[in-house]
């Protein structure tokens, strides 16, 4: 490589190690500051003296010396570790993926029948229907902008790039613990957050009086993001009545609910019973922006398929709103892959595929219901020590707060070869009954073994 | 909806209309200067009085009465305009994309066996990691470098699958944004409408260096190259690696070399956007010449790879993100951080379009019948040049050199029309296009090629 610079005629000898990365590194620490409303700086750029050097061989020193490794993803990170394994007892109980009871990917049968015909309007139509319900007023009176996003992670960016751009300086209230990525997302689009008090450890389940006090102490016009149902990562849901206490204040407070839906159906099995929260807080006639994802269930994870809604008052404002919705998604990606959007307009949109859609959904979450009657059997069965182990079958949808700590986590993986993410939620989408007792083993030996 | 709220035994009956979102617009105004580098105000935000008002009938007045109407997007736009058209002689010209010589759809055969291929298989739906599918990443890497390229055995490439060309791009922007903030970024005047927009919104600055010369219809070449030696060093240079958008003027070979030149003189990053590899002369390798070339040179470069015109896939969002960097470690990093730029994004990429370009890339059977389509499309668009050109020197009296017509490539020509000729296009003649003045080729048959003639001939003669 230095010969064939050298050998360029026209080139000047001479090259500076970009200093001016490093200046104006610098200079963004001011700007980090002001965007994230707190006093940080860039955790991008790592500064080092490098001056100005002249050297005759500038191609061996890469523009991108002040680029450091990332760290792994700490959800998709575990996945890459328990492929890595060989041991023959190891179990993925990671990534929040469906399995069937042999532990294989699971294709629904309605998908594999699909070719994709229908464009993206009737995708949006039917997405809205599916979450408010067809006949819901606000769908006939045309106050919901729906836009196809990339999945809850891009349907989420866009409402962050939404709420960034015109409510600037509005906080995102985030729950305690969150999905990993919430954060990321909001980090990313410039929106500040903060957290409200969700899980109780003492309980293992909701501090309620905590999230309320939290939610009332926000500053007014919040964004208060809420889980629609089965709550990523402690499996812990509010019981209707809480709900209704939540809408209660946020609308004292004038906040705007933030709901996230990815496991609509995958909850309790009924597609209209898991969007009841949604409907409950639309009933009031709040408006309410809602991120749906058909990841999980119609197993499209890795087509991107999902919606941004947001039930606005007026359907001027519904307009507007899904105007600039679409001017945030051009200088993103142009427009979403129809692949997905086609599967599930198809699916939704045919009476009798629909119908396939609801028993298949019954079955996966009935899976995962059985699951956890099982463990939780086996735990209460072989732990001798008395404890509660009934918040396994209180908890709901794919996962489970065990509330095993990072080091007993860190046992699970290496005595016990059962991989999960360090916050001690296991998704029991990966677990099949034959292996119940083997994980019982394993949570009561971290429990009480090791600290 | 009034009802409804009061009804609500437990909700407090006041409300106030989003004063905070105006002193926090404000607040805002100081931080964009900053990002943006400009004296600028926030252009999103409507800045109106409202005050705290107390209101009983909370939900009539949206949180979103700041949110105005985007303006309709000028090249998309042009489509729904010509939807709504029913004259029988109408022509659109406007979007970029493919039709045959019936003027429709085109799906390319390799498509539909890779298709067939994938149902065949059941694949299943699992995610595909943050930075997409391992096959395609390799593939795309391959075809763009070339197989047996340096940079591909040292492992000196960050590859990461990315949503077209706009995805891709935007990547490579946020890049930019968090490693080399203040670096400022070149790109052609004109250049293809999303590109501002796309560093507008990762908040990179940009200007323009000069590109297209209206008095030649073609290249201001020193221009060009004044504008790219004036820029502060290390500047990143956005150009299109063959049949620019939207002028269809591409440097030749000998001016890629001085631009290579001066960019490395002034230590700057060539940031090349290919979204018509195989497009512009009918043949993959030789439209990959100006990235090759500067490769070849140990330059550290980026790009953006698009798979929506040259394998149909447009509506698969399916392209990669490519840097070339000094070392296999420096690639590493690279596409770590280029991965925890996409995660906050969408998670990880679409499977299906991925799928279908490593199944035919992959392929040496389906390969070789993909050169072939590529040859054969891009044939079509040369004949229609030559047919247009044809018949403008036969129309036109006048004696007007209309040669830029076969002197530039790619699906696009530049017909040095004014807005109001191109007003004249559409409403007299029924022609769509975008305002610039460009045409897309890959919209005309050979059929039409006499009318087009007509119409741009009265439009450039008869309209100022």
């Amino acid at each position: 490589m230095a010969s064939s610079v050298l050998s360029l005629p026209s080139a000047t000898p001479s090259a500076s190690l970009s200093s001016y990365e490093i200046n104006k590194g610098k200079l963004n620490l001011g700007n980090t500051s002001l965007c994230f409303n707190k006093e940080k700086t860039n955790p991008f750029i790592k500064t080092k003296s490098f001056g100005r050097i002249s050297m005759v061989l500038t191609s061996n020193v890469s523009r991108f010396e002040g680029i450091t490794m990332a760290p792994p993803d700490p959800i998709l990170g575990v996945s890459e570790a328990f492929k890595a394994d060989n041991h023959e007892l190891k179990l993925n109980l990671g990534v929040g993926a469906y399995r069937t009871e042999e532990l294989k990917p699971y294709v629904l049968n309605v998908v594999k029948k699909y070719l994709p015909i229908e464009g993206l309007a009737a995708f949006n139509k039917v997405t809205a229907e599916l979450l408010f319900g067809a006949d819901n007023p606000v769908i006939k009176k045309q106050r919901v902008a729906t836009v196809q996003g990339l999945s809850g992670t891009g349907s989420l960016r866009l409402a962050a790039a939404l709420i960034e751009r015109y409510f600037p300086g509005a906080k995102v209230l985030i729950s305690s613990p969150t999905w990993g990525n919430h954060k990321n997302i909001f980090n990313d689009a410039g929106v500040p957050w903060s957290e409200y008090r969700y899980y109780d450890p003492k309980t293992v389940g909701l501090d309620f009086e905590g999230m309320i006090a939290d939610i009332k102490a926000a500053s007014d016009g919040s964004f208060i993001l809420l889980h629609g149902c089965a709550h990523n990562p402690t499996g812990i849901d509010p019981t209707p009545e809480q709900w209704g206490i939540i809408a209660d204040v946020i609308q004292e407070k004038n906040h705007i609910p933030f709901f996230d839906i990815a496991y609509q159906g995958f909850a309790s099995g009924s597609l209209d019973a898991d969007a009841a929260s949604v409907r409950m807080f639309v009933a009031r006639g709040m408006e309410v922006i809602a991120a749906q994802s058909y990841s999980k269930n119609l197993g499209l994870y890795a087509e991107r398929i999902g919606a941004i809604n947001v039930v606005c008052s007026s359907p001027d404002a519904a307009g507007r709103v899904k105007s600039q919705l679409k001017r945030i998604a051009r200088p993103m990606y142009s427009n979403p892959p129809v692949h997905g959007a086609r599967i599930v307009a198809n699916i939704v949109g045919d009476s009798a595929l629909f119908k396939e859609w609801n028993a298949e959904m019954e079955m996966m979450a009935g899976r995962i219901k059985n699951v956890r009657h099982k463990l939780f059997d086996s735990l209460s069965s072989k732990d001798k020590s008395g404890k509660d182990w009934s918040f396994v079958l209180k908890q709901i949808g794919m996962f489970s707060f065990t509330g095993l700590n990072k080091v007993q986590c860190d046992n699970m993986t290496n005595k016990w070869h059962v991989y999960m993410t360090k916050d001690g939620r296991i998704s029991l989408a990966g677990l099949s009954l034959a292996k119940c007792e083997y994980l019982a083993d394993a949570i009561i030996d971290s429990y009480h073994n090791v600290s």
